[in-house]
């Protein structure tokens, strides 16, 4: 049962239904990140899938243009309450990436430039529902936004999608990440306001 | 405490409130079901308006330990949501629900064996979880050395300000950006990388830093720290804005 906070009206914005429990919507994008700032050129930025095998799949900066950007809209949910509502973002779709790749494991590792990790299972990244994202709003990625490139998964909170991604690495059972060692969830769906553990 | 704390949802009374500066106020709740929290952990705190509405928003929490008095130090954004309420409407006597201990990133945990010096560095309102983590030194008698670089707007503008010049073992050092007391021997002015480079520990020491403010200072300073010579795996930060 609620504590009814009397005399707190709220700001309500008129696309409520698009908002999942507990978020606000911002104009703005704040950033959440939580270490430094790692700076990274595209020239020397590459992006791995290593599987149970030792094989890696890897691609350069050019490489992944190669395999084709797409156009993406989408919401995004920061745990930290506040959403984003039809952000516009160029990206490599991991359908793509993963057409090689050969795997019997369901859960991954996202490492990043900096040291974050973050863990999904496979199924999250697929179907597209996931990009290695390089442009947002019709510019390129910022270094404190993530740039050149980091992981886009908008169906699950923000912290999922890794800034300067590097490398994806098969598991064979679901391990936690940086926040979710942290106490923040394993999955984390802002539907289901699956913020903490 | 050092085991993880779960967090779960509590609700809470205000017990006190006083302001804190010209902006914000200090809550004192009283939460009977709160596990304690580590020192610079935060908190949720929800609101429910007459007809369900919720509005939720993250923030620091200034005391630690096991205790169920928890205090909070709101800071006002004209334009938010939330924070309005907490400063200006909410009275002792409230109800209130709040979700946490959250964070075990940005925490200073005694008990752990690390004893390199502990560097805090605040913007503003950061300062919240800061002097959390130099309240609970104080308790500890034999630790690590603590140094704070406060920088704040205007004397008006500082949190805590009869609790940090009563600190007894972390040295304070305030730097003001907008006016400075009368007797002050620096002029305001904004940090640069040499005046941080004259306040923190050097590299050579090797302290654990932990820097907390506006996306911009954080961003900022924490760049000044690595040219220095810091470890960035020893730099710890946790950045505010945007939706209050």
């Amino acid at each position: 049962m609620a504590v009814i906070s009397s005399g707190f009206g709220g700001r309500r914005g008129a696309s409520d239904t698009r908002l999942p429990p507990g978020q606000t919507l911002v104009d703005d994008w704040p950033v959440l990140t939580a270490g430094l700032t790692p700076d990274i050129g595209a020239h020397e930025w590459t992006f791995t899938i290593t599987t149970e095998t030792g094989a890696q799949h890897r691609w350069d900066w050019n490489a992944l243009q190669d395999v084709g950007v797409e156009d993406i809209v989408t919401d995004i949910h920061c745990v930290t309450h506040w959403s984003k509502l039809d952000m516009a973002w160029r990206g490599v779709s991991l359908d793509r990436l993963f057409e090689n790749v050969e795997t019997s494991y369901d859960y991954v590792m996202v490492r990043s430039h900096g040291g974050y990790t973050t863990n999904l299972p496979l199924e999250d990244l697929l179907e597209g529902q996931a990009w290695i994202a390089t442009e947002a709003e019709g510019e390129p990625l910022t270094d404190e936004h993530g740039g050149p490139a980091r992981l886009l998964v908008p169906h699950l909170y923000f912290w999922k999608s890794a800034k300067w991604v590097r490398e994806i690495r098969m598991m064979p059972s679901d391990e936690p990440g940086f926040w979710e060692q942290n106490g923040y969830h394993l999955r984390g769906d802002p539907w289901r306001e699956e913020r903490y553990w | 405490m050092t085991s993880p704390l779960r967090a779960s949802w509590h609700v809470g009374r205000v017990a006190r409130r006083r302001r804190e500066t010209a902006s914000a106020v200090r809550l004192e709740l009283d939460v009977p079901t709160w596990p304690g929290n580590h020192a610079g952990s935060h908190l949720d705190v929800r609101l429910t308006a007459s007809d369900g509405y919720q509005a939720t928003r993250s923030y620091s929490v200034a005391s630690s330990g096991e205790t169920t008095r928890v205090i909070l130090a709101v800071d006002e954004l004209p334009t938010g949501e939330v924070s309005p309420y907490l400063v200006h409407q909410l009275a002792e006597g409230d109800e209130l629900e709040v979700h946490g201990p959250l964070g075990r990133y940005f925490v200073w945990i005694p008990s752990e064996s690390e004893r390199s010096p502990v560097q805090l560095i605040a913007g503003g309102s950061g300062v919240v979880p800061l002097f959390a983590m130099a309240a609970a030194r104080e308790h500890e008698a034999d630790h690590a050395e603590f140094r704070l670089l406060y920088s704040v707007r205007t004397p008006q503008d500082v949190f805590f300000a009869k609790e940090l010049s009563a600190l007894s073992k972390t040295t304070v050092d305030i730097v003001y950006t907008r006016r400075s007391p009368p007797q002050s021997p620096r002029p305001p002015g904004r940090l640069t990388r040499e005046s941080v480079a004259g306040f923190v520990f050097p590299s050579s020491v090797a302290p654990r830093i932990f820097v907390c403010g506006p996306t911009p200072f954080v961003e900022t300073v924490a760049g000044w720290l690595v040219q220095l010579g810091h470890d960035p795996a020893q730099i710890r930060t946790e950045r505010f804005g945007g939706s209050g």
